[in-house]
């Protein structure tokens, strides 16, 4: 019995997600093996076998695995199925994308975005937005499983495995790598930020973003996040949609800013551990999980707050 | 060129679902149902192609119990062409959904099938790339742009870090997420003419598809309670109790 963690990483170096999934993985109670698969990514095979627990890191170096194409990305694993009774990955963007293809080709149900290993065939996960959780026992041989990150700690440093060459599966060559635009930024990712602002709907335009919710994240080291609503409007960008279809957080602190607090949002964030609420309209959703709520207008309160954490020396 | 867009039919998004007391699921009699609404995205965007004159048909297939017709006649009204209703009875696991949804193109032969990129009462993200898989096709998930360059398609993706633009040989699969496009309502002269608008009727046990589920459903419970917690009067006092209370600060 062995399972095979699939690790999110940009080449140089291994995402926090790889760490949270680990700790799913080695759950399933068997040997943990952890495939980086990139395009000169032996620095993240490295990083990878310095993982607690990790047996072994497999590496495959190919240009088909630069961009997270899902077609090659899937063979891949397909084609290392056959040592391996379950696969399991973090349910970021890139194997929400791949996963299911594996499952499809080794003819077996996925289970996803799992919050709880109950043991190793049964899992717990959300449905309806987080609004229950199923209780699922799988009864395929071999298992597929995504991980929601959010809800398992990160597996820390301490191993020391071998890192061997696997061999890169036949490309299928159904696509190619056209572009993209990532958003470099110097504050935290959101999956892995101990603290968020977020705004909605209520900022009225990127400008105010910047000029409200920017400072104030950058006054407590957060990273930025945004509700559906602000993002469809065009305030803020995609990537920092928070909610049940954007990205699931939980950290220490998330600071909800003039958001109403629809169910799909709550779905995002709701397992953070402290909740800040500012709207003016007392009535609003958000104040119903929050641990504190101020009703205020975010316009004034917000510099308000930037400033008196300033003198704090934040 | 021909579209295919399969559609489920969901508790409608804005129904506060309840967790039945025996937690054998959710209560769903009496709840009201409608079109995924990522679904109504793929239904658009496959109409948006044919308008531009770059698809020919547009198909709406489903599959689900005999109800799920209305969820067709939806898409119907929006301005899809025809349907196809594939019944099944009971949980019809994406895998199994993956196999029918096969077995349909392969007799419909589309240039390209738009899938919702998940339906909000599993969310298992799972039926559109699975579906590309047993087809061979290539996928794009989470699209926010579609193009149609001769044979092929690119597509702009979601992804964690932005956007991230692909090509695609066709035929391919591609699933929708919010940003895409913005769904038309169906007038009320379509949705009358919808009602003429042909539905195939076909059975799961027409292709061959076992529906036997691999996940079993032990239980559905109630997510763990979130408290309200208080309401502070001023920014001073909410530093302090983030300092003092919470500290988090």
């Amino acid at each position: 019995m062995t399972t095979l963690l699939i690790a999110e990483h940009d080449n140089a170096s291994i995402k926090d997600a790889t760490n949270k999934a680990l700790t799913a993985a080695a759950a399933l109670g068997a040997d943990v093996h952890v495939l980086v698969a990139g395009e000169n990514a032996k620095a993240a095979a490295d990083a990878a076998a310095k993982l607690a627990g990790v047996k072994k890191v497999l590496l495959a170096d190919n240009a088909a695995y630069a961009h997270d194409l899902a077609e090659p990305l899937a063979a891949l694993i397909v084609s290392l199925a056959s040592g391996y009774d379950a696969f399991v990955a973090p349910a970021t963007s890139r194997y929400k994308n791949v996963m299911p293809r594996v499952a499809a080709l080794l003819d077996v149900m996925q289970v996803s975005e799992i919050i709880k290993v109950v043991s190793p065939d049964t899992f717990e996960r959300p449905i309806y937005a987080g609004n229950a959780i199923q209780t699922v026992k799988s009864k395929d041989a071999k298992k597929v499983i995504t991980v929601r990150t959010s809800t398992f700690a990160a597996a820390g440093e301490g191993g020391s495995a071998p890192v061997e060459n696997a061999t890169a599966a036949a490309d299928p060559g159904l696509s190619s790598f056209v572009g993209e635009e990532v958003a470099k930024s110097d504050r935290p990712e959101l999956t892995s930020a101990k603290i968020i602002v977020s705004g909605g709907r209520a900022m009225q335009s990127r400008e105010n973003f910047a000029k409200y919710i920017e400072p104030l994240a950058d006054k407590l080291g957060a990273g930025v996040g945004a509700s559906r609503a602000a993002v469809d409007a065009g305030y803020a960008p995609n990537d920092w949609q928070v909610g049940q279809t954007g990205k699931v957080v939980a950290p220490e602190l998330y600071v909800a800013i003039g958001i109403s607090g629809a169910i799909q949002h709550l779905a995002g964030m709701k397992d953070s551990k402290v909740i800040v609420a500012i709207n003016k309209d007392e009535d609003a959703p958000i104040f119903q999980v929050a641990d504190y709520g101020l009703v205020a207008d975010l316009y004034q309160a917000v510099p308000e707050l930037t400033d008196a954490l300033g003198k704090l020396g934040k | 060129m021909k579209v295919l867009v399969p559609v489920k039919r969901v508790v409608d998004f804005n129904v506060k679902v309840r967790v039945k007391s025996d937690g054998t699921g959710v209560e769903l009699a009496n709840v009201k149902m409608s079109m995924n609404p990522f679904d109504e995205i793929a239904v658009e965007e496959a109409l948006r192609l044919k308008e531009a004159g770059k698809a020919t048909e547009v198909v709406v297939v489903s599959i689900g119990p005999a109800q799920a017709s209305e969820t067709i006649r939806t898409g119907l009204a929006m301005g899809a062409d025809r349907g196809i209703l594939v019944k099944a009875e009971g949980n019809v696991e994406p895998l199994a959904v993956a196999k029918l949804l096969k077995a349909v193109a392969e007799a419909e032969k589309p240039g390209l099938i738009i899938l919702g990129k998940q339906a909000i009462d599993d969310d298992s993200n799972q039926t559109g790339q699975m579906l590309a898989a047993l087809l061979g096709w290539p996928q794009a998930t989470f699209a926010s742009k579609l193009e149609i360059e001769g044979s092929d398609f690119k597509v702009t993706r979601e992804v964690d870090g932005g956007l991230q633009t692909v090509k695609l040989k066709g035929p391919a699969i591609v699933t929708t997420d919010l940003r895409l496009n913005e769904p038309r309502y169906a007038s009320l002269p379509n949705i009358m003419k919808a009602k003429k608008k042909p539905i195939d009727d076909k059975s799961a046990s027409d292709y061959g598809v076992d529906l036997t589920p691999h996940l079993e459903v032990l239980k559905t419970a109630e997510p763990p309670g979130r408290k309200g917690g208080v309401k502070v009067k001023d920014v001073a006092e909410l530093v302090s109790k983030l300092k003092t209370e919470a500290g988090v600060l």
